[in-house]
């Protein structure tokens, strides 16, 4: 990685947002904020100063503790609004939301959302940083980032790797993020589910569209495992728990016609025994609890880099040239 | 930003003059070789502590741990400087609880650099003293620091630069003293 590469972008919307170089920066810079949360002092000044605050118009409790945790470690301070008590219910609009958390001088907005590109309106009517943290089924950049990660922690690369998303891919920001991201990196990227959780025109961002799971297990380097949603969307199009495990559920012995030292990843919270068996959550090819870690290592890297962008830090929602 | 070079200050058998020197005055002033460590600075600070405790090593018959330090996260100039400093990782891993920890850096001016590494030090343990080997001092000092061992002693004006390139980052070992243009 270049010493000289300059941070431009004042938001993290999305990967589809950013250039190859400008993903790879993020992963090298979370590198060194990962050693920093080794350490007995999990704790650095870059942030000293800086407020930043996390506005989560959906519940999260992973989410937004990895990022508070990521800000408090930069020494940020941090505070939280959760929708539910907030004036939102009164009938303020995103806009006005933002521009007052501005006037009360907040350097970054995280900001989770239920609805697609939200962020992107929030980041071109504020000064602050805008960093996304879920919108709709758009983007999860810091997902994905984290995704990548700990993929290239395990396998030392991303280029050239055989990935597989398997899971409900038509309503997943986090599978949206990772296509970007990985396709950009120049991963081969396969998405696998039944037919109706595949979007339509999914295969022009660059994928190989399967319904069979075991066509997807088969030389993959590794598989991002997603959440069934059967609360949700997914119980719509696969209406049949029992049936979906039995389907595309990652078990014991399926991950054993895989290779061997195949990488299992899931953004959790897991359903064990819908999208995944407990044997498989717990075991030796798991790195679900390593993603968490990580999570903070990268949150802190996008928190540092919006906040120090250069020269005056761009609005993120500009595609790279 | 260009420099012009003026006048070399030190070559390649110099510099390894220097250091053999800084080494033998470390061991001297620090009379034990055992509990100490040496922290070197990045990006030049990092290869002259391994070079430098390869030296002691030689002398003294034993080699002291070697540790590198990013200072960007506690830099107090992060919205000022010019140029973006990029975030490199920390490499410290022993424990320096209790012991003398040796920082090594290439130039010391300003004095702010160690006022970095002094907070990111005191990060990771409580040391029984810290003391500051530099090769190149070169005054112009803003903060009250001052190195207990230093290679040359380098009068400069403030529009100078000092240069110290080392074959693990440059490619060549030479200080050169240089000129903004």
């Amino acid at each position: 990685m270049s010493k000289h590469f300059v941070w431009t972008k004042k938001d993290l919307l999305g990967l589809e947002y950013l250039s190859r170089e400008e993903i790879e920066f993020i992963l090298y810079t979370a590198a060194s904020f990962k050693e920093v949360t080794t350490r007995q002092i999990k704790k650095v000044p870059a942030l000293r100063g800086k407020t930043v605050v996390n506005l989560f118009y959906e519940p999260s409790t992973r989410t937004r503790t990895s990022f508070e945790l990521a800000a408090k470690r930069l020494s940020a301070d941090v505070i939280n609004i959760a929708v539910e008590a907030s004036s939102v219910k009164k009938g303020e609009t995103l806009i006005d939301t933002g521009r007052n958390i501005e006037a009360l001088k907040i350097d970054i907005i995280v900001v989770r959302h239920g609805s697609s590109g939200a962020p992107n309106i929030l980041a071109h009517h504020v000064n602050s940083s805008v960093v996304n943290a879920g919108d709709g089924w758009h983007e999860h950049p810091t997902q994905a980032l984290l995704d990548m990660f700990t993929l290239k922690e395990k396998l030392g690369r991303i280029e050239g790797l055989n990935v597989s998303i398997i899971g409900d891919i038509a309503h997943s920001r986090v599978a949206r993020s990772n296509i970007w991201g990985l396709t950009k990196l120049g991963a081969k990227v396969t998405v696998c589910a039944p037919p109706l959780l595949i979007p339509e025109g999914i295969e022009k961002m660059g994928v190989r569209v399967t319904n069979d799971l075991d066509t997807a297990l088969k030389g993959a380097d590794a598989i991002n495992v997603l959440r069934m949603q059967f609360e949700r969307d997914a119980a719509l199009a696969f209406p049949s728990k029992l049936e979906y495990f039995k389907q595309y559920g990652i078990t014991a012995e399926r991950l054993k016609k895989c290779k061997k030292e195949i990488v299992v990843m899931h953004p959790g919270p897991i359903n064990r025994g819908i999208e995944i068996s407990s044997e498989v959550a717990d075991g030796q090819n798991s790195v679900i609890l390593e993603q968490v870690t990580n999570g903070i290592a990268v949150r802190m890297a996008a928190l540092y880099l919006v906040a120090h962008a250069r020269p005056t830090g761009t609005r993120g929602g500009e595609k790279p040239l | 930003m260009k420099l012009k070079e003026k006048t070399k200050i030190l070559d390649k058998v110099s510099i390894e003059r220097t250091l053999e020197r800084l080494a033998h005055e470390i061991i001297e002033k620090v009379k034990a070789v055992e509990g100490i460590a040496l922290v070197g600075i990045k990006n030049r600070g990092a290869p002259l502590a391994e070079r430098i405790a390869d030296k002691i090593m030689d002398i003294a018959g034993k080699r002291p741990p070697v540790g590198a330090l990013d200072i960007t996260l506690y830099r107090d100039d992060l919205t000022q400087v010019a140029e973006q400093p990029v975030v490199h990782a920390t490499e410290i891993d022993f424990n320096i609880d209790g012991i003398k920890v040796i920082l090594i850096d290439d130039v010391l001016f300003t004095g702010r650099t160690i006022r970095c590494a002094l907070d990111a030090l005191v990060d990771f343990g409580r040391p029984s003293q810290i003391q500051l080997a530099v090769l190149i001092d070169r005054g112009h000092r803003e903060l009250p620091i001052r190195a207990d061992y230093v290679g040359k002693n380098v009068p400069t004006a403030p529009k100078e630069v000092i240069e110290v390139r080392l074959s693990e980052t440059d490619g060549k070992d030479e200080v050169v003293l240089c000129e903004k243009v």
